[in-house]
């Protein structure tokens, strides 16, 4: 759904269209387009190729698609199940909305059937939310980071999916959590030497060799402990119902090239899903 | 190099601006940011100053007095200035966006009766098209910003913006709902439909749009925008006067990012894409950077003669706190992991540093102040840590 090329860019390809590109062997990637998706749409399930090329009329469905309120989702929402229901690819993933607009995407099906009584797409959508709701054929991954806000946030939204949506969730992911840095035997020893740098017993040349990387090892240490909170918070919300929590590594630390660190990061979970 | 920070340019841009509009993308702390900008500047200028937010989180909301759900707005308690040790010159205040109700005033404002606005209130499309619908909160975000600019019951009002996926799509709202209203699709779905027979060139659309839709539901759809349109005259200069006052010289954008891999991807795509639309870049903000400073200094002491503190630096270390004698073994382990994760700091710095290089060039052409504000341990959650967020910002 990402229009910025952030996908593109993770997959080091310059940017994607609508038409989908094989980036490396069996992967591919497209954006969304709901212009595009809706000449698809028409060409596809009403069948007159030639009203999309008259001039004024194209110029009308390029309105609907991209400002009557409501249709986007509905376009993007399609699409992605048109693609799973012909088995064009063994399995469809969707770079989402922010958080904040998940569930009007997903329920967008759900929405036009209260509001459409008839027609073509209120049968359509009944496939969709087959599809949608099927949980064998659909999941919710909800990714965070291991501090506060975003934990907060992706409690929130599981909640709001609960409450407001039949789409299951099939997993949570927390990126980017760094490791420990001393193991709990070990920090204590930690402490205590930043406390004798600080003191007289400690050498002005122990000093200039101590202060600058203790502190700087303070904010790792502090991250850290941090992140170990919020994910317990995250763990227990996981608990009941129970979702999977998938734990990554920050491999992004010392990695500059973001395909290379989209490489190491499938290779993480890949590691943490065997 | 990046630039160097200067607390007074920052001042004066606060100064000479009236609105302030915030963007970046999610997790960034980008609310925070705006609460403490907002603070910053009624801190030191002496202005009446709005923070308006979409949805603060808890703990964020409770720091500036924001207890309600509602569009009331409240005034940040001089004591909680006092409590973080700054006597304000200025005033602040707060409100949060709530959508549905922004869109009830809405309606009550431009619809010609009483009578059609309670029609619209009522209809089922409405509810959903401003409740269930995405970018509703985008065009009732600016329509607020509007509200409390034209008051000028605020010498500046700094706006966080909503947390979309395309954080343009908020700037983009009020030119849609103009190319709405201007649209052929309104005219054609409110023509009455004996005359839509005789338009050659509608006939296919409502033939295609029936199947699709259904005939009852366009009926639906065109009862609704047929109300709808009658509030046309009111949106529409609506529409041109925000988008006008996102244009005025007093209005700047700040762009918030961390200067992560992909939120600072996220800020050079609003960089590039700001500036091409000629909005007026007033800062780019590096959010919980690692101190540039500290970095250097651990790269230069760790180029020391590391043997100078050894084992029995740890133990001597350890029996000063009075813990139990380390081994040998556990003090190399402990030093070797000093030495590793103070290494691993430095180079995070300079991976840091050269996203916030390639930013600042980006938006180098517009004299956009670059800022930094150094990682804090733990979240904002008082005022105390919003306004020493907005102190470090200006380097005071």
């Amino acid at each position: 759904m990402d229009s910025k090329g952030a996908v593109a860019n993770a997959l080091g390809v310059s940017l994607l269209g609508f038409e989908p590109t094989e980036v490396s062997p069996r992967l591919f990637a497209m954006a969304m387009n709901t212009q595009d998706s809706l000449r698809e749409y028409i060409r596809l399930f009403v069948r007159i190729p030639l009203i999309t090329s008259i001039g004024p009329l194209a110029k009308m469905f390029d309105f609907v698609a991209s400002a009557a309120p409501g249709v986007k989702e509905i376009l993007a929402v399609g699409k992605l199940c048109w693609e799973v229901r012909e088995k064009n690819y063994d399995i469809v993933i969707v770079d989402a909305e922010a958080s904040g607009h998940i569930v009007a995407q997903i329920e967008a099906p759900r929405t036009l059937t209260n509001i459409v009584q008839v027609g073509l797409i209120r049968d359509q959508t009944k496939w969709m939310q087959e599809i949608l709701h099927d949980s064998s054929r659909t999941g919710v991954v909800v990714v965070t980071t291991p501090e506060e806000m975003p934990v907060v946030e992706t409690i929130e939204l599981l909640d709001t999916l609960s409450a407001k949506s039949s789409v299951a969730v099939a997993a949570v992911v927390a990126n980017r959590v760094s490791g420990d840095i001393f193991t709990d035997r070990d920090l204590p020893l930690f402490a205590a030497l930043q406390a004798f740098a600080g003191s007289q017993q400690c050498t002005a040349q122990q000093q200039a060799l101590l202060t600058a990387p203790l502190s700087a090892v303070e904010i790792a240490v502090d991250r850290r402990t941090h992140a170990v909170t919020h994910l317990a918070l995250l763990a227990q919300r996981l608990r009941s119902p129970s979702i999977p929590l998938v734990v990554l590594p920050d491999v992004a630390v010392n990695q500059h090239n973001p395909r290379q660190l989209n490489e190491q990061l499938a290779a993480a979970l890949s590691e943490e899903l065997s | 190099m990046t630039q160097q920070l200067d607390s007074s340019q920052l001042l004066s841009m606060l100064d000479s601006s009236k609105l302030l509009v915030v963007c970046g993308s999610g997790g960034v702390g980008k609310t925070t940011m705006s609460a403490a900008l907002g603070a910053l500047a009624a801190t030191h200028l002496h202005k009446k100053v709005l923070v308006l937010t979409v949805d603060p989180a808890r703990r964020l909301a409770d720091a500036l007095g924001l207890q309600a759900i509602g569009n009331a707005v409240v005034q940040v308690d001089a004591k909680a200035f006092k409590e973080a040790g700054v006597v304000p010159q200025g005033q602040l205040f707060a409100a949060m966006i709530d959508t549905k109700a922004s869109w009830d005033d809405l309606i009550h404002r431009h619809a010609p009766t009483p009578a059609i606005a309670q029609r619209v209130l009522a209809n089922a499309l409405y509810t959903n098209l401003t409740e269930r619908f995405v970018h509703s909160h985008d065009y009732i975000a600016m329509e607020r910003l509007y509200d409390v600019y034209q008051s000028n019951a605020y010498d500046l009002v700094v706006v966080d913006t909503p947390p979309s996926r395309n954080a343009l799509d908020v700037l983009d709202a009020p030119k849609r709902m103009r190319d709405f209203f201007d649209s052929r699709l309104l005219q054609l779905l409110t023509t009455p439909a004996q005359s839509r027979v005789v338009s050659l060139m509608s006939k296919p659309f409502f033939q295609v749009a029936d199947r699709i839709l259904g005939a009852r539901f366009l009926t639906s759809i065109t009862e609704f925008f047929t109300l709808f349109r009658t509030m046309e005259k009111g949106f529409v200069e609506r529409a041109n006067k925000v988008e006008s006052v996102l244009r005025n010289t007093d209005t700047k954008f700040a762009v918030v990012t961390t200067l992560e891999v992909a939120p600072a991807f996220e800020a050079e795509y609003l960089l590039t894409e700001l500036q091409s639309r000629s909005f007026l870049l007033g800062a780019l903000i590096a959010n919980r950077v690692l101190p540039l400073a500290l970095a250097n200094q651990t790269s230069a002491a760790l180029a020391n003669d590391r043997s100078l503190v050894g084992p029995e630096t740890l133990q001597a270390a350890a029996a000063a706190a009075g813990l139990p004698a380390p081994s040998t073994q556990q003090c190399e382990r402990v030093l070797a992991t000093l030495w590793k994760a103070s290494q691993d700091v430095v180079a995070a710095s300079a991976v840091e540093q050269s996203r916030l290089d390639k930013l600042s060039h980006s938006c180098s052409k517009s004299g956009a102040n670059v800022l930094t504000a150094q990682y804090v341990s733990g979240e904002i959650t008082d005022m105390k840590g919003i306004v020493a967020l907005g102190e470090s910002l200006s380097g005071r």
